[in-house]
């Protein structure tokens, strides 16, 4: 069937079988890798985009369900040229290793960032809960994460 | 956070950026923008995908395979069969330990979630419906799923295709003086002893293990995009299993998404996508799930271990005896040097000073998958530390005497490296008392144990938990440590180019330790060319030197130092060229910086830069163009870092819930490269720490069915749950390293998983409580709780 989702600001339209998951449309379809797939348990939050703003893990979720919405995956972070400020605190606090976890790390982290402008250790800490790293033990990525929102520019 | 020292080893300046900077990861660019390129990431035109059909049981004979249906499906270009990769001499391979390993299964299944078929077709969902539709007729035998129901009169024989294989023993070894340790024994006022299991654990990386196997069926080129640690060993193991010339192979390592020792063996799903793209001449590409990886590939640690402290009443440690049983799955494929089948085991005797210990360590099959693989640890160090540090502070218990003062009273001191231990390691270097004496003064020792009388008084459980490791990593040197008979040394290839930017080739292979970064350094170090103008290119068999690859911290150590020397080669050269180019003696030149001057005058100097130009446009008579090098490191010894853990749990008496208040690490690894990238790595591993004496778990019924197969039920700790660390150092640089670095990125796995248990003992150790088995679940404390109150 077809489905057409808006992804980092343009219409993707694709005919595909109603079983096919979000993250493999985005992946496979769209042509876009920067998510990733970690698990097949919907444990492990790589494929975290955002989803009308809010971060899904976008293997729960099936193409179709998304069609008229609008996504946004890291590739989708960056704008006029500029990072995004997550993305430039992930770099300067070392808040990855291997990178794997990282985009759906600061997708959950752009969108935290946007409720809450002063996050503490706990209210980060609690928000990317359903995402796991394996490399960097999380303390850095509190960090960045709490870096990005004290520019104000979330 | 204390924040470390960053300036002691530094001579650069920033926009250099040598050694000791923190300098932000180059690698980090590509991935903030989700432009890394990991394996799942690589499609290649006309590829075809593959699934594995696998064995729902643990032990069975495999009595027929019926492929009809999942042949006849739309889009299934083909099913594969251990009967067909017989005909071409590849149903079974060489492990790394020098075992067979079914590739795909011909006679019978031997754990649960091995490999027995692949469909391969044109859409991964359409190969995994496929999948589902082989037929396979299995003849159940009994399961054994641990080694001393293996190693029991009467069992059921797991290998008994083996030629010569009567049982299912693996192996016996032993390391040490028998002799002399049970004189140890005999003079001894007491004797401790403890026994426990460390668990089977998986290093279960965020991304799993693949391949995409590309074979040209006109030219013979083969192409393996593979999740691989180390890709040089890889490609020589394969030529010689599949029979085609090395030349041909080329192994491509793209970016990992960690690997822990996930990545260093060659799994069957590797061969058989090879094969199936010789067959059908089309790209095959395979990627593990989640279960697959967790089910099916290299698991860590299974080792059933007692020790023995022979010690004086006060407190003096005499000697060391150890046995062990290992569990080895059905498979002998640990990753390890060929002569140590229990790998650095015998490290055990930990950073005490004492003459005798004796170890010995038999292996066993079981129905559970192969592997053995060194989980973020230098050859199963990890167990060893583990053992004597849970020991001493056993024998601190028994002898009524405080676990740090226990720990003083035996350490090997400063003066007495470089310190032959009793079972033939030589220590390189250290400095253990003040370690120790760093971090109980940061944690506030005393004032702790003084806490913790109040709250015993309280009714409340708050426990102290030391552990004061010493590892052993970096392995060559060659005369003593190979994989699969390959020597361990490794390499790197550096050529500046005319306008001074270089190009570092290396032979090992980063999973996240920011390599791009840290060994750029290193050049920026020696030669002055800032860190930024280096390049740093890995795992691409046909564009690298050869290397064995990165596992066992040895990157630092090995690939590190030849880092360092081959720029001191070329630094010689830019000497020379210097001396052309100011018109003085070779000798008279001197390099810092960057900077090339004549000694005493330097008003007289060119730049590194000059010399990289004239390096292709005004040599020197008679000298060779370019300015360009190999080197191949064999270090003299391995590099021996060390740290003091400290851990600060309360357990709540009702549930058995534990919480670490604390955990203060303090790590000499020698000289820091990047200490911003050390503490990382050290941030990691207290994690897996951490993970492993709390939660995770590969465990089996007794059907051998293995529990722990997804991420619901092997745990992995999140942000939540994962304890804040408070990070410390002293440096003791490595003698023999060319820059005095250690190597760092498993020291905190290896030495954590002690201090976070001993805590949870400490907190139960004036009821009676000397040991609980990791994983420290809650049911397993609150159970040990309820028997020491009887
Ligand atoms: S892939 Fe693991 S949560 Fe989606
Ligand atoms: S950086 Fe490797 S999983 Fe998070």
């Amino acid at each position: 069937m077809e489905v057409t989702v808006t992804v980092n600001g343009s219409d993707q339209t694709h005919d595909i079988e109603p079983r096919v998951l979000l993250i493999d449309f985005i992946r496979t379809r769209v042509g876009l890798t920067g998510s990733h797939i970690g698990c097949d348990t919907s444990n492990c939050g790589a494929c975290t985009v955002l989803f009308d703003g809010k971060p899904v893990k976008s293997c729960t979720v099936l193409a179709v369900q998304a069609d008229g919405h609008a996504v946004t995956t890291v590739e989708g972070l960056k704008s006029n040229g500029t990072l995004h400020p997550i993305q430039a605190a992930f770099k300067e606090e070392h808040g990855l290793q291997c990178g794997f976890c990282t985009p759906g790390m600061m997708l959950v982290g752009a969108a935290l960032i946007e409720a809450n402008t002063e996050p503490s250790v706990d209210d980060v800490r609690w928000a990317i809960s359903g995402n796991l790293c394996r490399c960097t033990g999380y303390m850095n990525i509190v960090t960045a994460i709490q870096t990005a929102a004290a520019t104000g520019e979330g | 956070m204390t924040k470390v020292d960053d300036t002691t080893h530094m001579t650069t300046p920033p926009e250099i950026g040598g050694i000791g900077h923190r300098v932000r990861r180059h690698e980090d660019a590509r991935f903030i923008e989700g432009q890394g390129n990991y394996l799942d990431d690589i499609v290649l035109p006309g590829m075809l995908h593959m699934a594995i059909v696998r064995s729902p049981v643990a032990h069975a004979r495999i009595t027929g395979i019926d492929t009809t249906a999942a042949s006849e499906v739309e889009g299934v270009v083909a099913v594969v069969t251990g009967e067909l990769m017989d005909q071409h001499g590849l149903a079974w391979m060489p492990t790394l330990s020098g075992d067979t390993q079914a590739v795909l299964a011909t006679d019978k299944v031997r754990y649960q979630g091995q490999e027995v078929a692949a469909v391969i077709a044109t859409d991964p969902a359409i190969a995994v419906d496929a999948a589902e539709l082989v037929e396979v007729d299995y003849d159940i035998l009994p399961a054994i799923t641990t080694p001393q129901q293996a190693l029991a009169p009467g069992a059921v024989l797991i290998r008994d295709e083996k030629e010569g294989q009567t049982d299912n023993r693996v192996y016996d070894w032993e390391a040490g003086d028998k002799a002399a340790t049970d004189a140890a024994f005999a003079a001894a006022d007491r004797v401790v002893s403890l026994s426990t299991f460390y668990p089977r654990s998986h290093p279960a990386p965020l991304e799993t293990c693949g391949a995409i196997a590309d074979v040209n069926s006109v030219t013979g080129q083969a192409t393996i995009y593979m999740t691989s640690q180390a890709p040089h060993a890889h490609r020589t193991l394969f030529a010689m299993v599949t029979g085609l010339p090395e030349q041909n192979i080329r192994i491509i390592s793209p970016d990992l998404g960690g690997g822990f020792g996930n990545k260093v063996p060659i799994y069957p799903g590797y061969v058989v996508a090879t094969a199936a793209s010789l067959l059908i001449g089309r790209p095959v590409k395979w990627i593990e799930t989640r279960s697959e990886n967790l089910i099916s590939t290299g698991f860590a640690r299974d080792y059933y271990m007692t020790g023995e402290l022979a010690v004086t009443n006060e407190g003096k440690i005499l000697g060391l005896r150890v046995q062990m049983l290992s569990d080895q799955g059905a498979f002998y494929a640990d990753a390890q040097p060929t002569k140590f089948k229990a790998g650095l085991f015998h490290v055990v005797t930990g950073s005490y000073d004492y003459p005798a210990a004796h170890v010995v360590c038999s292996g066993a099959y079981t129905n559970k998958a192969p592997g053995g693989v060194a989980y973020r640890c230098s050859f199963r160090i990890t167990e060893a530390s583990f053992l004597i540090e849970r020991l001493v502070q056993t024998a601190a218990y028994e002898l009524g005497i405080d676990p740090a003062e226990m720990r003083f009273k035996n350490f090997i001191q400063p003066e007495q490296f470089p310190y032959h231990t009793p079972t033939g390691f030589v220590y390189d270097s250290g400095d253990y008392p003040t370690a120790l004496r760093k971090a109980l003064d940061e944690v506030g020792y005393d004032q702790l144990r003084a806490e913790q009388v109040a709250a015993r008084a309280e009714g409340r459980l708050m426990g102290i938990g030391i552990a004061h490791f010493t590892e052993a990593v970096g392995a060559g040197p060659s005369h003593t440590y190979d994989i699969a008979g390959l020597k361990m040394f490794d390499s790197a290839e550096l050529r500046v180019h005319p306008t001074g930017k270089a190009i570092l080739k290396l032979g090992v292979m980063s999973q996240g330790q920011g390599h791009e970064t840290t060994f750029a350094q290193i050049v920026a170090e020696e030669l002055g060319i800032p860190v930024t103008d280096v390049k740093v290119m890995e795992g691409d068999t046909d564009n690298t030197p050869y290397g064995l690859g990165t596992y066992a911290s040895r990157s630092t150590p090995v690939a590190g130092a030849a880092t360092a020397m081959v720029s001191r080669q070329l630094a010689e050269k830019a000497k020379r060229i210097a001396a052309h180019l100011l018109e003085a003696a070779p000798e008279d030149i001197e390099l810092k910086a960057g900077e090339l001057f004549v000694k005493g005058t330097p008003a007289r100097s060119v730049t590194i830069q000059d010399v990289s130009l004239a390096a292709y446009t005004n040599m020197p008579d008679g000298m060779e163009h370019g300015l360009e090098g190999v080197h191949y490191y064999d270090p003299p010894n391995l590099t021996y870092p060390y740290g003091s853990y400290i851990v600060v749990v309360e357990v709540d008496p009702e549930t058995g819930v534990w919480k670490v208040e604390r955990m203060v690490a303090l790590d000499d690894c020698g000289v820091r490269i990047n200490p911003m990238i050390v503490e990382g790595q050290i941030h990691g591993g207290l994690t897996e720490g951490f993970a492993m004496s709390s939660m995770q778990w590969i465990t089996f019924d007794d059907d051998g069915n293995c529990i722990g197969s997804n991420f619901m039920d092997y745990l992995i700790p999140t942000a939540w749950e994962t304890p804040r660390f408070e990070l410390l150092e002293t440096c003791v640089p490595s003698p023999h390293h060319p820059i005095g670095a250690k190597g760092v990125g498993e020291s905190a796995t290896v030495g954590s998983p002690a201090a976070y248990v001993n805590a949870v003992i400490d907190a139960l150790a004036h009821l009676g409580v000397r040991n609980i088995d990791m994983p420290l679940l809650p049911d397993r404390v609150w159970s040990a709780i309820q028997s020491a109150q009887g």
